[in-house]
């Protein structure tokens, strides 16, 4: 099949980008969209054009590094599946598709469709974490954790920081990542010593990147690889009003900036 | 001071938001139940009335504290979010599908103005007013009381100040459908089986604020209440 | 070049305990005074960047990943070995350590492996302590599932995502360090190659990703988790970034390269459904458990798989092997089903794939049983390749996986450059010829949270590196041939694109040094390859500049990088004139077609020292003495 692409291109962080029009002929049900890039961009090479730039690695739907704005929907069409995951069958013959990076003042664009997501990792260190040196764990089976806790655990550690929440918020959001690392931490006894500091110090941190907020349009959850609920949000704003109140002596000083 | 922070964080600020939303929500609910006295008379309504600026009245000025407090700190935070929710994302997409979010979620901040418009005009028209379309201010019935019943029949006789209220209970039903679920989960409370529970309490809720507001001007234009 | 393996005395029980106490320390005070470079931040980098710092050393870690957490080590599904014992079915640090050597086909030495086997009890701790959500059963505590080669149930996992799991932990882990000002992060940097003075390690040149910018970082030590080199094949189930560029670069600076050959190969990936193919995926093996492998027995069968008769099928791995049938091992799986697509039987788009059938498993157990025990699986199968496996048998095929070889390491995990070190899949690894399932995970956490924190200070306390600035000669020379390559790289201007360079490449190694290997094949390659190679020099196009975010330049390093490494790959596997584990020379099989090993003349590691370029590398042995473990054959009818 034949498709016409419209490609967000944007030579450096602060240069101007505007949509350029490219034409994928040949395009087989099989290939996974990256592959189809792939296609394109070998074609750009060959005839002297620079490639269009974006991130991948995995393309098994696990690292996180892939994804961009498919025809205005974070991830493309299919549900629960990052765009390394998503097939060629999924569009008709001459279909017109837009291509956009993902869009929030905290993830300013690198190039075409690479942005930088470095304020994810900055909401990590502020305190998506259980301060556990190497060496101190006690046995690990001296901590029971009830089957239920676990998998709720599980379900919300499954986030693999691709920022597509951010992307399909209509606020800029980045709610639903960090209450996913806010749920998991905050299920296990494991991180209960430090489940007051980490909710206050992670919204701290959330906000000074510049991210907007919650108003529970639910767009991040259609559009997360790894279906995380926004209940897990809720989870994160009792957490957040359950350690200002009870939490007075700790100041929730911005992260790590 | 813990407060201080909280209230400058988005959560913090969003929390406040449902906080006095649910106020709000209390009061049309209870605003609401003693319009309907509409359709039992002319006295009652207007014994209502004076019972609140009466023998309550104290009371009455309580709750108009509470209530400013409430809108003042809703609507600031409303802006106030709006805003940061802007600069969150300067260059907006090209293309925008959205996949779930509902229409009463995205009118959330206009429908606000409308609702913000109307409180105010509503005030100037019943409790002040200053703003009299029907010129029936200031009546008073046979039993003495402040003939707020004349008014509302008045003015609901013309047909685009009914027009106009029955456009913000639409409005506030939006809102309502939207905030009465979020709300809570903004308050941190969410069933473990997510949506359909509590979405269909806010629906009810929405649904009676909006029906329960609008039989009146409905009920004025069609000649139930005379 | 020396070898030494500096292998502690005393009883293998007792080497680690002792080698703890009598390596060096450095005093708690000084450790701040000391910077260390970790690069890569996989389970391995990033475990040993998070534990160097907690001890107090300055640290700098390195990723070509936009954020440290996308290492390739998430990609990890089946689990991680540990001799906890948990099930009470007579497992121990002794029986891990056995089943990893026999495992190896013994080609891998003992006292690292015991060590490996002792320490897998602490990684569980850690991680569950870090918030590692491992599955568990209904009384709370860990759950365990039984995996291949062993007969023990001894795999923790976090659903089909424990290497996820696994490195978030370590992520978060690192992500505090990071936070404490004591690691500096630097993602989107590319090492591109190890400063080597007075020779010691000193440093490494590295080039920013976003702006071309090649820099310098000095430092006291250098550690490498770089992790495999499987993408030499082009094709593999790694990661499109996964590279050997880290490893090559310090072997062309003096560090050995042991057993290069050594690559594991999975049987059950989807197969290549066309040209445009960028990676394989693979599909768990407990597959296999239910599901019967087979092909037309006519060559040329282009019948669709329903269409074909009973009588007109081959379930070869239940003939050959009628007592391990479908489950013999994965080495005998892959290359029985090479055979039989050679033979012109092979199924699917190329002729390269082969049938596993659920038809009579369903009829068994009923759809519904099977859907309960890999539902997920045929769903990501069937959202590859579009056909639904509850109705047309899946088409499988094998696929390069895991690399056994990588930099030499003694018993410190130094290399032979001094002050080198090589963590995770990146070192030839305690795995030898071949590794069992979730045993790489366990490699990678040992290595970086248990054993490097150790070793490196026992070399800082011990070598006591002198103070050093970036305009010292070596220093500069080294940055100099960065840049100088770099710039070679964008002035080719040629016509082909450095995909089409490495899909070739990757056919040859796959063709000759693959599954099946032998001294012909292995000498046509090592004609093709340099063959190959001029060419990519003359003809290679990388459009754009070096002075900024170019994909196609960071790709073309890599393939210049894989261009040499498959060379040394090919010689070694001519080199080792036996079969054992994953290398499978045809000459050297048992009549029923098994891998014949010569411990007599073959019971080494190979350790390749680079003699500069156009010149044959000189071939170096350790010796592999076995004092606990019996030699024995394998056999799996
Ligand atoms: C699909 C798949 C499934 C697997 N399943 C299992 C399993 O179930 N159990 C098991 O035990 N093992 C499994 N393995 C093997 C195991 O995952 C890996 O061997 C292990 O994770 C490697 O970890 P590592 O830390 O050594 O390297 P990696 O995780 O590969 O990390 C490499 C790091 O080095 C960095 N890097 C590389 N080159 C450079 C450079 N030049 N400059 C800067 N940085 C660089 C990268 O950015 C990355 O951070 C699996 C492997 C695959 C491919
Ligand atoms: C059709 C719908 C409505 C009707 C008929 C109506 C009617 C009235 C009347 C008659 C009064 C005057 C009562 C008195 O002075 O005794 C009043 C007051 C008031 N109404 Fe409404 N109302 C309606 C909707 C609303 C809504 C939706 C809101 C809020 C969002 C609202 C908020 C108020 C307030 C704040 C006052 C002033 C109370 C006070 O402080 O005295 N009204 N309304
Ligand atoms: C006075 C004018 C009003 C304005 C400008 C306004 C504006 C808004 C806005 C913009 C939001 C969405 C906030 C977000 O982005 O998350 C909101 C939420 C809400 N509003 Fe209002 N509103 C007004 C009046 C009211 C009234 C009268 C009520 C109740 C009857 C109400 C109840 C709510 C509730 C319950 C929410 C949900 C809060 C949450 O999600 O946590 N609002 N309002
Ligand atoms: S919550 Fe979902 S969408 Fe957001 S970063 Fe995690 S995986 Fe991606
Ligand atoms: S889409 Fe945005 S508004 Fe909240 S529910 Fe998701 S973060
Ligand atoms: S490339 Fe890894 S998630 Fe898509």
């Amino acid at each position: 099949m034949n498709l016409e692409l419209h490609v967000w291109r944007q030579p450096a962080p602060n240069a101007d980008g505007s949509f350029f029009t490219y034409h994928a002929k040949d395009v087989s049900p099989d290939m996974s969209f990256l592959e189809m890039l792939d296609v394109v961009n070998e074609g750009l090479v060959a005839s002297g054009g620079e490639p269009i730039a974006f991130d991948h690695d995995c393309r098994e739907g696990i690292c996180g590094s892939c994804g961009m704005m498919i025809n205005g929907v974070a991830h493309g069409p299919m549900k629960a599946t990052a765009t390394c995951q998503l097939h060629m069958r999924r569009f008709k013959d001459g279909e017109v598709v837009w291509i956009e990076p993902w869009r929030a003042r905290a993830f300013p664009v690198v190039k075409d469709l690479v942005v930088n997501r470095g304020a994810l990792d900055r909401i990590v260190a502020a305190g998506g974490f259980v301060s556990v040196n190497t060496g101190s764990a006690p046995e690990a089976n001296s901590v029971p954790v009830p089957k239920q806790d676990a998998d709720d655990a599980m379900d919300a550690a499954a986030c693999i920081g691709c920022g597509a929440c951010v992307a399909a918020c209509p606020n800029g959001s980045v709610s639903l990542f960090t209450a996913a690392k806010i749920s998991h931490l905050g299920l296990l006894p494991h991180g209960q010593p430090e489940r007051d500091r980490r909710a206050l110090r992670m919204v701290a941190q959330m906000d000074v990147e510049g991210f907007g907020h919650c108003t529970l349009f639910g767009e991040c959850q259609e559009a997360c690889p790894k279906e995380i609920s926004i209940d897990t949000i809720a989870r994160m704003n009792r957490d957040y009003l359950q350690a200002s109140v009870m939490h007075r002596g700790e100041k929730a000083v911005a992260g790590t900036g | 001071m813990w407060f201080v922070q909280f209230g400058r964080s988005t959560i913090g600020k969003k929390i406040i938001m449902a906080a006095t939303g649910l106020i709000g929500i209390a009061f049309v609910i209870g605003h609401m139940a003693g319009n309907l006295q509409a359709f039992v008379g002319r006295d009652k309504l207007n014994a209502y009335g004076a019972l609140l600026h009466g023998p309550l009245g104290e009371l009455l000025w309580v709750v108009r504290i509470v209530l400013i407090v409430a809108v003042v700190l809703h609507v600031v935070m409303a802006y106030q979010l709006t805003m940061r929710a802007r600069a969150a994302r300067p260059l907006g997409y090209q293309k925008r599908d959205p996949q779930v979010s509902t229409w009463a979620s995205r009118t959330m901040r206009w429908g606000g103005v409308l609702l913000l418009v109307f409180i105010i005009l509503h005030i100037l028209h019943f409790t002040t007013g200053q703003v009299d379309p029907a010129h029936a201010y200031g009546g008073v019935d046979t039993a003495g009381h402040r003939d707020v019943y004349g008014n509302l029949v008045a003015s609901f006789r013309i047909w685009w100040v009914s027009a106009f209220y029955m456009l913000a209970m639409i409005f506030l039903g939006l809102h309502l459908y939207h905030g009465a679920w979020s709300s809570v989960r903004t308050l941190g409370y969410a069933k473990p089986s997510p949506q359909p529970l509590h979405r269909r309490i806010a629906l009810v809720v929405a649904a009676i604020v909006w029906l329960g507001f609008t039989v009146v001007p409905l009920g004025v234009l069609v000649g139930v209440i005379h | 070049m020396e070898l030494r393996a500096r292998v502690p005395s005393g009883p293998i029980e007792r080497k680690w305990a002792k080698h703890c106490f009598d390596m060096k320390l450095v005093n708690p005070a000084n450790k701040r005074r000391y910077t260390v470079i970790v690069v890569g931040t996989g389970l391995a980098g990033g475990a040993a960047a998070a534990s160097l710092s907690e001890l107090g050393y300055r640290v700098k870690a390195f990723c070509f990943q936009d954020s440290p957490r996308r290492a390739h080590s998430i990609a990890a599904q089946g689990g991680i070995n540990a001799a906890k014992n948990y099930q009470n079915d007579g497992d121990s640090i002794y029986r891990l350590f056995y089943d990893t050597i026999k495992g190896g086909d013994f080609r891998s030495r003992e006292a690292n492996v015991y060590r490996l086997a002792e320490l897998s009890v602490r990684i569980i701790d850690q991680c569950v302590a870090q918030g590692v959500p491992f599955a568990r059963e209904y009384g709370g505590l860990l759950a365990n599932r039984s995996f291949g080669g062993a007969q023990v149930s001894r795999t923790f996992y976090a659903r089909g995502q424990t290497g996820q799991q696994l490195l978030l932990g370590c992520y978060q882990a690192l992500e505090k360090e990071v936070a404490k000002g004591n690691v500096t992060m630097y993602p989107r940097t590319e090492m591109l190659d190890v400063i080597v003075v007075n020779g010691k390690a000193r440093g490494i040149v590295t080039r920013n990703m976003v702006t071309g910018e090649i820099e310098t970082h000095l430092a006291d030590a250098v550690i490498l988790g770089t992790g495999g080199y499987g993408n030499v094949y082009f094709l593999s189930t790694n990661a499109k970034g996964s590279n050997a560029t880290a490893i090559w670069r310090a072997y062309r600076r003096g560090a050995a390269f042991a057993n290069p050959c050594f690559t594991q190969i999975h049987p059950t990936c989807i197969p290549v459904a066309g040209d445009y193919q960028s990676k394989l995926t693979l599909m768990s093996e407990s597959l296999r458990n239910d599901g019967r492998v087979w092909v037309p027995k006519k060559s040329g069968d282009g019948r669709a798989p329903n269409a074909i008769p009973e009588s007109e099928r081959d379930y070869y791995l239940e003939r050959k092997y009628p007592s391990y049938g479908n489950l013999s091992p994965r080495d005998i799986a892959s290359r029985a089903a090479k055979e039989v697509c050679d033979e012109g039987r092979g199924v699917g788009p190329g002729g390269r794939g082969v049938y596993l059938d659920f038809f009579d498993a369903i009829k068994r157990l009923g759809a519904d049983r099977i859907a309960e025990r890999y539902g997920n699986l045929f769903e990501m199968y069937e959202r590859i390749t579009d056909e639904n496996p509850y109705q047309l048998p899946m088409r499988i095929y094998p696929a390069v996986h895991y690399t056994m070889g990588g930099l030499w390491v003694d018993y410190n995990l130094m290399s032979t450059i001094p002050g080198l070190h090589v963590i995770g899949e990146a070192n030839f690894s305690d795995h030898g010829a071949n590794r069992l399932g979730a045993s790489a995970l366990m490699q990678g956490l040992a290595d970086g949270y248990f054993v490097i924190p150790l070793t490196i200070g026992d070399y800082i306390a011990s070598s006591r590196p002198e103070p050093l600035t970036a305009d010292n000669v070596e220093v500069k020379a080294t940055i100099e041939s960065v840049r100088e390559r770099t710039k070679r790289l964008t002035s080719i201007r040629g016509t082909r694109s450095a995909t089409s360079f490495h899909r070739e490449l990757g056919k040859i190694v796959w063709e000759y040094c693959g599954m099946a290997r032998s001294a012909e094949g292995l000498k046509k390659a090592l004609q093709l390859i340099p063959a190959l190679r001029k060419e990519f020099w003359d003809d290679l196009l990388v459009p754009g500049t070096g002075q900024e975010l170019n994909q196609e330049l960071e790709r073309a390093g890599r393939v210049a990088d894989f261009l040499e490494l498959a060379e040394l790959m090919c010689l070694d596997a001519l080199q080792r004139d036996e079969s054992c584990g994953a290398h499978f020379r045809i000459e050297h099989q048992t009549p029923d077609g098994e891998a014949l090993r010569h411990d007599d003349k073959f019971t080494y590691v190979s350790a390749w020292e680079f003699a500069g370029d156009g010149k044959s590398p000189i071939l170096h042995k350790e010796p592999l003495l076995f004092e606990n473990v019996a030699l024995v054959t394998r056999s799996y009818r």
